[in-house]
C-alpha cells in the first residue's frame, strides 16, 4: 500500500493540468505548442502514478484497495469515498495509458483551438479516472456523467461534417440512460438510506424493487455499452469524432458500461440480475451476430471498425451476465483486450486519415507496398480483433463464450458464430485497404510510420502479445474480486430462495443471521415506509 | 533438447521478421533454413529416444490461462504420436525450406517469404505438442493464419487474397466447431488437458448432455464438434473449397501446407483423441462416410482440373478422404502411416511441379505443356517416383499405407466400411489415372508451349533438386521401413497379455524394428502374423468377426499386442473390438491384390486416354457431358456457397444497416425524437402569428376553459 492518497491525486491531477493549460497565454503557436507539452507531460505522470499503483496493487486481496473515506454531505451520509479492487484497477490503468496516447496522437492532426482541445482531454481523463475509483453512487454518478460533456465538446467542435449530429444523437442516448441511473440512485438512497457502493454491495434491496432498478441501471450501461438496439450513436461518433477521440471512446467509455454491470447490476441486485439474464443474452446475441453483418458491409472505415466494437461488447455483456468465473473474467480481460485493440485499430485509421482525409475503403489499396510497418501493426491488430490464439482478443472472447457454454448452449452456440463473421469483416476490410492492386495513386504513394507513430504504437504491440500469451499478470489480479463478487452473488440467490421457501422456522434463522435475506421477503411495503 | 525441436523456427521467424532489412535476404534465408534442419536433426533424434526407446515426455513451460478451474498451459507433449509428426514436420519443412531459397529466387520479398514459412514450422510444431486443446487451439490457428498470410504471399494478385481470406474463413467456420468442442469438453470432463480427458473418457461412455435443447450422447457430441474443426482443416467435404484456391499461394507453400503438414492436422486431431473417439462409434461412423466421400469425390473433380497444381491439390484431398476413413474404422495407425508417406509423396509431387513450373515461366495449366521430359529428366525422374508412390504401385511408399488402410476398411465390417472400402478402390483407379494424366500431358506428347517459354525450358538448379531427391528417398523407402511400427502385426508373437504386463517400456527391437528376416517383403510378414495368430488363437480366420470375438476372449485390457502397440504406446488407443488393423491382416487375398489391380488399370487407361489414343479425352467428355461439368465445376460447392452463404451475409448486412439501424432504430429513437421535437417547435412558432386577434381568441378560449374547470371543480365540491 501506499501511504498518500494516490487515486484522488490520479484523478485530479489531471484536472490540474488543465487549469495550468488554460492559463497559457501569449502569441497562438507558442501556446499550442505549450499547451501540447504540458498536456503530455501531464498525462504522463498520471500514468506513472496509475503504474505505480498498479505495481503497488496486492494481487491476493479481494477488497477495495487504496481505500480513502471522508465526509461530504455530512448530513446526507454521502461520502467521499474511493478505492480500487481487481476489477477496477485495470480499468484505472487502460484510461491513464490512452490519455498521453491520445495527446500524442492529436499533435499534429489538431490545429484549431489546440488549448482547449488538451483541456478537454484532461478533464476527460479526471472523470475516466473518478468512474473507476468511485465508490460512493452519487460520486460515481457525477463523474460517469461529467464524462459526457468533454466527449460531446470533442465531437463537437473537432469532429467532421456531420458533427453536431453526432454529439447530439450521443447526448441524447446517454443522457436517458442518465436520467434513469439518477433515478435509480435516489431510489437506491431512500430506501437503503446509503449511498456507499460496498455496503450496497453487501446488502441488496428487496426483489420487487431489484427489478425496476436492474432495468434503470441497465438503460443507462447499455446506452454505453452500447448494446442492441441503443447502439446506433456509436458509429456516428465514431466516424465524426477526431482518431483520439474515437480512441478514448472505444478504448475507456465503452467499458463505463460493463463496469457499471459488474458494479451495479450483478452485486447490488443479484436476483434481478439472474431474472434479467436471458434477456442479456440474446441481446449480446443479436449484438454479435447483427453487428458483424452491418459491419461487413460498411464502406467507412470508422464505422465498420465501430460495428465491430458494438459485437466485442455483446461478449462482454454475454460473459458478465453467465455469472460464472470464466464468463466475469472472460467479459473483464476482453474489456481490457478490446480497450487496447480497438484503440489501436482507430490509430490505425487516423495514420491514414491523416494523410489521405477520407475513411472511404475503396479510396485505399495496396498499402502494403509502401507502408510494411503500417501493414504489419494493422495486421497484428487486426488479428486481435479477429481474436486468433496468442493475442490479447482470443482469451477473453474465448472464456466469455466457455462461461456462456456452461449457462446455455443455444447461447455459446449462436454467440460462438461471431467468431467467423468477426475473421470476416475484419479480413475484407484488411484486403482491400492493405492488399491488393495499388489502384489510387495518391493512397499508394502514402509515407510509412514516422518515429512518433512508431513510438505511438509500439506499447500496443507489445500489450497485444504480452496479454495474449501471459495473461496471467491480469487474471491474477483480477480473479479474487471477481471471485468475491460471484460468491456474494451466489450467496446472495441462495439466501433469497431460502426466505422464499415457506418454513418458518428457516425464515427465523435466516433473518437473523443473514440481513441481506429479509429484505428480499416479498413484502417490500414493510421496508418502503421506513 | 525438445526445446530445441520446436523453438528454433520460432527464433528464427523472429529474426527473420524483425530484422530482415538488417540482415538481408542471404540472412533470412540462412537463419530459417539453418534452424530448421537443426530442428529436423534433433527430431529424428528424439523419434529414436521416444518412439523406438518408448520414452514419451511431457515438458511444462508455463501457464497460459488460469480462469477459476480452468486452466491452460504451455507445454511440450512428446510422445510417440507427437514425435512422428515432429518428424515429418521438420524433415519436409527443412526440404521446403532449402528448396525455396532457389525457386523464390526472383522474387523481391525472400526474407518475408523464408520468415512465414518458419513461423508456420512453429505454429505446426506447437499444435502437435500440445498438452491440451487450448494450446492445440493456438497452433491450429495458428497455422491457419500462416497458411493465409502466404495463399496471399503475393498480395498484389487478388486472386491471391481473396483465396488467402477464403482459406482463413472457412477454416473458421471448422474453428467454430473445434471452440464448441473445447468448449464441451471443458464442461463435460471438467478440464481440457489430454491426461485428463482421455482418463475419464472410458467412465463417461454413456454419459448424456444436454446440447441445444436435446439430450445427446455426451462423447459422440465432442467427437462431432472436434471433427467439425478437422474437415475445416483438412479439407473434408464441405469445407474444402479453400484447399485448391490455395494453390494462389507459391508452389513450396503448397507443397508444405497444403500438402504435406497442416491438412494433416485433422488426422492428427482425430487420432490424438482416439481414447474419446473409440467410445462415440457414431461419430467414427460419421467420420468414415465423410472421408469416404470426400476420397471419391475430389478424385471425380481431379480428373477434370487442367491446372497442374490443382490436380495435385484434388489429390491431397482425396488422399486426406483415405486419412480419415481410416481413422474412422479405428485404423489410426493406418492413418497416421498414410499421413507420413503421403506428406513425403504429395511434397515431391508438389515441388516436383513446383520445378515444372519454374522450368515452364509460372505456366501451371498442363494444355500448355506437353514434350518437356528430355529438357528437365531429373523432375520427370521425381514425378515418375511421387505418381508410382500416390497410385499405391507395389514398393513404393504409397503402397504400403494405402492398402493397409483400404484392407482395415474392409475388414471393419460394417456397412460403412464396406462403403469407405469401394469408394477408396474407385479413388484408387481414379487416382493413377490422373497421376497419369498429368504426367502424360505435362512431359509427353507434342510442345503446346510457345518457342519463346520452350527455349528457356531448363532443368532446375541443384538446390531446388536435392530437397526433391530426398523426399524421393522417403516416397521410395518410408513404406517398406516402417510399415512394422506403425502397422505391423504379432512379428514377435506370444499371447497378448505377456507383453501387456511389461507395458510401455517394452523395446520392440527385436519385433519393432523392421529386419530383413520380417520384413522381407509385406506378404512374408503376413503370412508371420498369420502363424502367430493361428499360434494363439486357432479358430481365427481373416472375418472381422472373429476379431471382436479374439478381444472378448482378452479380458485383460484394451490394448492387444503386437509391433505398432509398443511402438504407439499410450498414444493412440484402439478398443480390442475395433483393432482393425489386426483384421485388416487377413482379409482375403483378392482384396489385398484389388487396390493393386485398379492402380495398374488406371494407369493404363491413362495411357490408351492421353497417349496412344489421343482425343480420347475430348470424345469422353462429350459423351458424359453432364458427368464432366459435375466434375469439372467442382460440384458446384463454391457457386452454392457463395449464393446461400456469403451473398445472403452481405444481403442481411445491408438490411440490418439500412433498415434496422436507419429506419427502425433510428426512426423510432434519437432521429424521430428530434424531428418530432423540431415538428413540435415548428407548430409553436406558426402559432406565434403576430396577430393581436388570434391572441384574444386563444387567451378567450383558455380563460374560458379555466373557469369552466373551476366552477366545475366547485360544484363536484359542494
Amino acid at each position: 500500500m501506499v501511504d498518500f492518497p494516490i487515486l484522488s491525486l490520479m484523478t485530479y491531477l489531471p484536472l490540474v493540468g488543465a487549469l495550468f493549460v488554460m492559463m497559457i497565454r501569449g502569441e497562438p503557436g507558442l501556446v499550442a505548442r505549450n499547451a501540447r507539452f504540458a498536456a503530455l507531460y501531464t498525462s504522463m505522470f498520471t500514468f506513472a502514478l496509475a503504474f505505480y499503483m498498479m505495481v503497488k496493487f496486492d494481487p491476493a486481496n479481494a477488497d477495495f484497495q487504496f481505500v480513502e473515506k471522508h465526509v461530504w454531505f455530512d448530513n446526507l451520509k454521502i461520502s467521499y469515498h474511493m478505492g480500487v479492487d481487481g476489477i477496477s484497477m485495470f480499468f484505472v490503468v487502460l484510461s491513464a495509458f490512452l490519455t498521453p496516447v491520445c495527446i500524442l496522437a492529436s499533435w499534429n492532426s489538431i490545429e484549431n483551438r489546440v488549448k482547449e482541445y488538451m483541456v478537454a482531454f484532461l478533464a476527460l481523463e479526471t472523470f475516466m479516472i473518478g468512474t473507476f475509483c468511485a465508490l460512493d453512487t452519487v460520486l460515481f454518478y457525477v463523474f460517469f456523467e461529467a464524462v459526457l460533456i468533454p466527449m460531446f465538446l470533442i465531437i463537437g467542435i473537432w469532429g467532421g461534417a456531420r458533427r453536431v449530429y453526432s454529439a447530439f444523437k450521443l447526448f441524447l442516448y446517454t443522457l436517458l440512460g442518465s436520467v434513469l441511473m439518477l433515478v435509480a440512485i435516489l431510489t437506491l438512497y431512500f430506501q437503503a438510506g446509503t449511498t456507499d457502493i460496498p455496503t450496497l454491495m453487501a446488502n441488496p434491496v428487496a426483489r420487487d424493487l431489484q427489478m425496476w432498478l436492474w432495468l434503470a441501471c441497465f438503460a443507462s450501461f447499455a446506452v454505453k455499452m452500447p448494446m442492441w438496439p441503443v447502439h446506433t450513436w456509436l458509429p456516428d461518433a465514431h466516424v465524426e469524432a477526431p482518431t483520439a477521440g474515437s480512441v478514448i471512446l472505444a478504448g475507456v467509455l465503452l467499458k463505463m458500461g460493463g463496469y457499471g454491470f459488474l458494479r451495479f447490476s450483478l452485486p447490488m441486485f443479484p436476483e434481478a440480475s439472474a431474472h434479467y439474464a436471458d434477456l442479456v443474452f440474446w441481446l449480446s446475441i443479436i449484438a454479435i451476430i447483427y453487428t458483424s453483418l452491418v459491419a461487413l458491409v460498411q464502406e467507412d472505415m470508422k464505422k465498420m471498425i465501430a460495428y465491430s466494437s458494438v459485437a466485442h461488447m455483446g461478449f462482454v455483456t454475454l460473459g458478465i451476465f453467465t455469472a460464472t468465473t470464466q464468463g466475469v473474467e472472460g467479459g473483464i480481460f476482453q474489456m481490457i483486450s478490446h480497450g487496447v485493440i480497438s484503440s489501436a485499430l482507430f490509430l490505425c485509421v487516423g495514420v491514414v486519415y491523416d494523410r489521405l482525409h477520407t475513411r472511404e475503403i475503396g479510396r485505399y489499396g495496396g498499402l502494403v507496398k509502401n507502408m510494411p510497418k503500417y501493414a504489419t501493426v494493422f495486421m497484428l491488430m487486426m488479428l486481435g480483433s479477429v481474436g486468433l490464439p496468442g493475442t490479447s482478443g482470443f482469451v477473453g472472447e474465448f472464456l466469455s463464450l466457455l462461461g456462456a457454454f456452461k449457462v446455455d448452449t443455444v447461447v455459446a452456440l449462436f454467440a460462438t458464430t461471431g467468431v467467423v463473421l468477426g475473421a470476416a469483416y475484419m479480413l475484407v476490410l484488411y484486403r482491400r485497404v492493405v492488399f491488393g492492386p495499388q489502384v489510387n495513386e495518391d493512397a499508394a504513394a502514402l509515407p510509412d510510420l514516422d518515429k512518433r507513430e512508431m513510438m505511438i504504437f509500439l506499447p500496443f504491440v507489445v500489450l497485444v502479445i504480452w496479454l495474449g500469451v501471459a495473461p496471467g499478470y491480469v487474471m491474477e489480479r483480477v480473479s479474487p474480486s471477481v471471485d468475491k463478487l460471484l460468491t456474494q452473488y451466489q450467496g446472495h440467490l441462495t439466501s433469497a430462495a431460502e426466505a422464499q421457501a415457506p418454513v418458518e422456522s428457516a425464515q427465523e434463522g435466516d433473518t437473523e443471521q443473514n440481513p441481506a435475506a429479509d429484505v428480499s421477503l416479498p413484502m417490500p411495503e414493510a421496508q418502503t415506509d421506513e | 533438447m525438445e526445446l530445441l525441436a520446436v523453438f528454433p523456427s520460432l527464433i528464427a521467424f523472429l529474426i527473420a521478421f524483425l530484422f530482415g532489412k538488417q540482415i538481408t535476404d542471404k540472412g533470412c534465408q540462412f537463419a530459417t533454413c539453418a534452424a530448421v534442419i537443426v530442428a529436423a536433426f534433433v527430431s529424428c533424434v528424439l523419434f529414436f529416444d521416444v518412439a523406438l526407446a518408448g520414452h514419451p515426455r511431457v515438458v511444462p513451460l508455463a501457464n497460459w490461462i488460469v480462469s477459476g478451474d480452468f486452466s491452460a498451459g504451455w507445454t511440450l507433449r512428446i510422445d510417440q504420436l507427437t514425435v512422428v509428426m515432429m518428424c515429418v514436420i521438420n524433415i519436409v519443412s527443412a526440404c521446403v525450406h532449402v528448396y525455396s531459397v532457389g525457386y523464390m529466387s526472383h522474387d523481391p520479398a525472400k526474407g518475408r517469404f523464408m520468415s512465414y514459412l518458419a513461423l508456420f514450422t512453429f505454429a505446426m510444431l506447437m499444435l502437435v505438442t500440445s498438452d491440451n486443446l487450448l494450446q492445440l487451439f493456438f497452433g491450429w490457428e495458428g497455422v491457419g493464419l500462416a497458411s493465409y498470410l502466404l495463399i496471399g504471399f503475393w498480395n498484389h494478385k487478388p486472386s491471391a487474397n481473396a483465396a488467402a481470406v477464403k482459406a482463413f474463413i472457412v477454416n473458421r467456420v471448422g474453428d467454430f466447431g473445434l471452440a464448441l468442442g473445447t468448449m464441451a469438453i471443458f464442461v463435460i470432463f471438467g478440464t481440457i488437458s489430454y491426461e485428463g480427458i482421455f482418463e475419464k473418457a472410458p467412465d463417461l461412455a454413456d454419459m448424456t448432455f444436454m446440447f441445444l435443447g436435446f439430450e445427446v450422447h455426451a462423447l459422440t457430441l465432442v467427437c462431432l464438434l472436434l471433427f467439425m474443426g478437422a474437415v475445416g482443416k483438412s479439407a473434408q467435404l464441405g469445407l474444402h473449397t479453400w484447399l485448391p484456391d490455395a494453390m494462389e499461394g507459391p508452389t513450396p507453400v503448397s507443397a508444405l501446407i497444403h500438402a504435406a503438414t497442416m491438412v494433416t492436422a485433422g488426422v492428427f486431431l482425430v487420432a490424438r483423441f482416439s481414447p474419446v473417439f473409440e467410445y462415440a462409434p457414431d461419430a467414427l461412423m460419421v467420420v468414415t462416410v465423410v472421408g469416404a466421400t470426400t476420397a471419391f469425390v475430389a478424385a471425380t473433380i481431379g480428373l477434370t482440373q487442367f491446372d497442374i497444381k490443382r490436380v495435385i491439390a484434388y489429390s491431397t484431398m482425396s488422399q486426406l478422404g483415405y486419412m480419415f476413413f481410416a481413422l474412422g474404422v479405428s485404423a489410426y495407425g493406418a492413418a497416421m502411416f498414410h499421413l507420413m508417406t503421403h506428406a513425403f509423396f504429395k511434397a515431391l509431387l508438389f515441388l516436383g511441379a513446383g520445378s515444372v513450373i519454374h522450368a515452364m515461366s509460372d505456366e501451371q495449366d498442363m494444355r500448355k505443356m506437353g514434350g518437356i521430359w528430355k529438357m528437365i529428366p531429373t523432375t520427370y525422374v521425381m514425378m515418375w517416383i511421387g505418381s508410382l508412390a500416390l497410385a499405391g504401385i507395389p514398393f513404393f511408399a504409397g503402397y504400403y499405407s494405402k492398402d493397409m488402410i483400404l484392407e482395415a476398411a474392409f475388414a471393419d465390417n460394417t456397412w460403412f466400411g464396406n462403403y469407405a472400402f469401394w469408394m477408396g478402390i474407385a479413388a484408387a483407379l481414379m487416382t493413377a489415372f490422373y497421376s497419369w494424366r498429368l504426367i502424360l500431358m505435362t512431359f509427353h506428347g507434342k510442345p503446346r508451349a510457345d518457342e519463346h517459354v520452350m527455349a528457356h525450358v531448363h532443368e532446375s538448379p541443384s538446390i531446388m533438386l536435392s530437397p526433391l531427391v530426398v523426399l524421393a528417398s522417403g516416397a521410395l523407402v518410408a513404406g517398406y521401413v516402417f510399415y512394422t511400427p506403425f502397422v505391423g502385426g504379432a512379428s514377435h508373437g506370444g499371447p497378448v497379455h505377456h507383453v501387456e504386463v511389461q507395458g510401455n517400456e517394452v523395446t520392440f527391437t527385436e519385433g519393432g524394428i523392421p529386419t530383413d528376416e520380417h520384413d522381407q517383403s509385406d506378404e512374408k510378414k503376413m503370412e508371420h502374423d498369420a502363424g502367430h495368430e493361428g499360434g494363439t488363437h486357432d479358430d481365427e480366420s481373416a472375418a472381422p468377426e472373429t476379431a471382436k470375438g479374439h478381444s472378448a476372449a482378452d479380458e485383460e485390457g484394451e490394448i492387444a499386442v503386437f509391433g505398432r502397440h509398443q511402438f504407439w504406446g499410450q498414444s493412440l488407443k484402439v478398443l480390442p473390438e475395433n483393432d482393425t488393423i489386426e483384421a485388416g491382416h487377413h482379409v482375403p487375398t483378392w482384396v489385398k491384390l484389388l487396390p493393386v489391380v485398379v492402380g495398374a488399370l488406371g494407369i493404363f487407361f491413362a495411357y490408351v486416354v492421353y497417349m496412344w489414343r489421343e482425343g480420347t479425352a475430348g470424345k469422353i467428355a462429350q459423351i458424359f457431358a453432364p458427368l464432366h461439368r459435375l466434375f469439372f465445376n467442382k460440384w458446384f460447392f463454391d457457386e452454392i456457397y457463395d449464393r446461400f452463404f456469403v451473398q445472403r451475409a452481405f444481403r442481411w448486412g445491408r438490411f440490418f444497416w439500412k433498415s434496422g439501424d436507419g429506419a427502425i432504430i433510428d426512426r423510432m429513437g434519437p432521429d424521430g425524437f428530434s424531428s418530432l421535437s423540431r415538428r413540435l417547435g415548428a407548430a409553436l412558432s406558426r402559432a406565434q402569428s403576430g396577430y393581436m386577434y388570434q391572441y384574444a381568441f386563444i387567451m378567450m378560449v383558455g380563460l374560458i376553459g379555466l373557469i369552466s374547470w373551476l366552477i366545475y371543480r366547485v360544484t363536484v365540491g359542494l
